[in-house]
Parts: structure tokens; C-alpha cells; sequence
């Protein structure tokens, strides 16, 4: 579904790189700084989120630790993004983008919710090699590329490589439920 | 007459150098710094008895963990941590948080 959303956005810059022909297409589709931060931030908080039900749910060793892992380093990259977005005086702005990614994750929430032991384990570690692939993908093909403010697209750098960290992380544990 | 003075001045320095010379190697600090998700520079060498420093520069919390499990530090953002080297041979090396960090030293032993 989240995957879904980033593939629709290439999709779209694709089209346009391809038909080049309206540069209003093209500024509409290209997200704008603003977006890009809210888009990140809310990327950021979802994953806190998980963790969170993680923490609640979850009595694995290997899984409490990775939730707690990511609850410390979402955290501080989104402290560090606020941090940032204070400086320039840009204010996040909601977008289609990061309202989807909103919803999806409120279900997703509410499926993991319903599960319980190494059920709930191995569906929220999966998810989150998931999640992260989708976001580093959406970081790498999208949002970096697309940001202008270069302390911004520097720190949606730094997070592409904590969140590449991540996914290896989250891989490694995941072997633990195969 | 100044290079008289010169040639005296240079001796009680020549004599400290051979003093320092002559003394086992002194146990080093060696530093590597952590930023943009890296150890750098991600290979050393040290000997044994030698200090691994690492400094850590970026915004999240990173560990040092040798594979064999011989140690295993946390370096908080902004701070610094370090390892005694106690055994000679290669050590690979990684952070537990950001698995795509490696790093390895050499240590050989003190002649």
C-alpha cells in the first residue's frame, strides 16, 4: 500500500521527465520543500508509532531492542529536522502524500494490534524491513532529488544512511522469525 | 660564537632523543571518528595495549562491536568512548544499530 504511493509519485516524475512538455505539470508534481518535510517528518513518527506498540506488545529481546532503536534514532533525526525547519523558517505542510501515509499506517497499527507472541513479532519486524525499503527508496529516488534547501536535502542524506542501518537491522532480526 | 652555542644547545637534545628511542614503544590513542554513518578511517592498525578512540559526530548513538564479541562500546552523539586492545590479530568490527557500519583493526603484537 505504502509502497504504492512512492511508486505512484516516480510514476508520475517519470511521465513528466519523459514528456517534458509542461513545466506546471512538472512544479506540481515535484514535491516542494514544505511537503518534503512533512512528508519525512510523518515518515518519522509512524515508525515511533510501531515501535511504541512494539514496546507495549512485544516480549522478544532482539525486537524490544530494535523498537527501542528506533524510537531514539526517529527521534532524534525528527528533533533534528524541527531543529532545522526552525532555522529556515520553513513550516511543514500537509500534502496528499503524507495524509496516505498516515491512514495506512493507522491500519496497519490496527492489524498488528490484533496479534500477539511471535505473531505480532515476526508481522512487525517484517513490516518494518518493509517500511524501511519503502522510505529509503522514496528518500533516494524522491525526496532527496527533489529537495532544494541543501541543508535539507543534507539531512534527508544523513537519515537515508541511519535509515539504510535500519533496514539491515531489521533484516537481521527478521532471520530470527523465519 | 653563535654557532658554538647552537652546537652545545643541540647536544642535551640529541641525548634526549636517544633516551626516547632507546624506551619500549609507549601504548598509543588511536582516534576514528563516526559521521555520516561511518568509521573513519574504517581500517587501522594498532598494537597491543594501544587505546581505539572513537569519536562519534553524528546525531544518533553508535556502537563499536567486535565480531568476536571481544568487546562491545556505545558512543552517545557528540561524545567520545574506547577500547583497550588486549590480544593481537585481525578484528572486524560494527555498529549494532547501523549494521551498514564496519570497520576492522590490525593488531600485532609489541616486539
Amino acid at each position: 500500500m505504502f509502497v504504492r504511493i512512492f511508486i505512484q509519485i516516480g510514476v508520475a516524475i517519470a511521465a513528466i521527465c519523459l514528456f517534458a512538455s509542461s513545466g506546471f505539470a512538472q512544479t506540481a508534481a515535484k514535491p516542494t520543500d514544505p511537503q518534503i518535510a512533512h512528508i519525512a517528518y510523518t515518515a518519522d513518527q509512524i515508525d515511533i508509532q510501531a515501535a511504541q506498540l512494539a514496546l507495549k506488545k512485544s516480549k522478544n529481546k532482539d525486537v524490544r531492542a530494535f523498537a527501542s532503536d528506533m524510537v531514539r534514532d526517529h527521534t532524534a533525526v525528527n528533533n533534528k529536522a524541527l531543529a532545522l525547519l526552525k532555522k529556515l523558517k520553513v513550516k511543514p505542510e500537509d500534502n496528499d502524500t503524507s495524509r496516505q501515509l498516515s491512514k495506512q499506517a493507522s491500519d496497519k497499527r490496527a492489524e498488528l494490534s490484533k496479534l500477539n507472541g511471535s505473531a505480532f513479532d515476526k508481522a512487525y519486524v517484517d513490516n518494518e524491513v518493509a517500511y524501511h525499503k519503502t522510505v529509503n527508496d522514496a528518500l533516494q529516488n524522491t525526496l532527496i532529488p527533489s529537495a532544494s534547501n541543501q541543508e535539507l536535502k543534507d539531512l534527508l542524506t544523513t537519515g537515508l544512511k541511519i535509515f539504510q542501518g535500519h533496514q539491515q537491522h531489521a533484516e537481521q532480526v527478521a532471520t530470527e522469525f523465519k | 660564537m653563535r654557532q658554538l652555542d647552537l652546537r652545545f644547545g643541540a647536544l642535551p637534545v640529541l641525548a634526549c632523543l636517544a633516551v626516547i628511542m632507546a624506551e619500549p614503544a609507549r601504548a598509543e590513542v588511536i582516534h576514528v571518528t563516526m559521521e555520516q554513518i561511518a568509521y573513519t578511517p574504517a581500517q587501522i592498525s594498532a598494537y597491543v595495549g594501544d587505546t581505539v578512540e572513537w569519536d562519534n559526530k553524528d546525531i544518533v548513538a553508535h556502537t563499536a562491536t567486535a565480531r568476536d564479541n571481544s568487546w562491545d562500546v556505545v558512543i552517545a552523539p557528540s561524545s567520545k568512548n574506547s577500547v583497550v586492545l588486549k590480544s593481537a590479530g585481525t578484528v572486524a568490527y560494527y555498529c549494532r544499530f547501523h549494521p551498514n557500519m564496519v570497520g576492522q583493526i590490525t593488531v600485532k603484537p609489541r616486539e
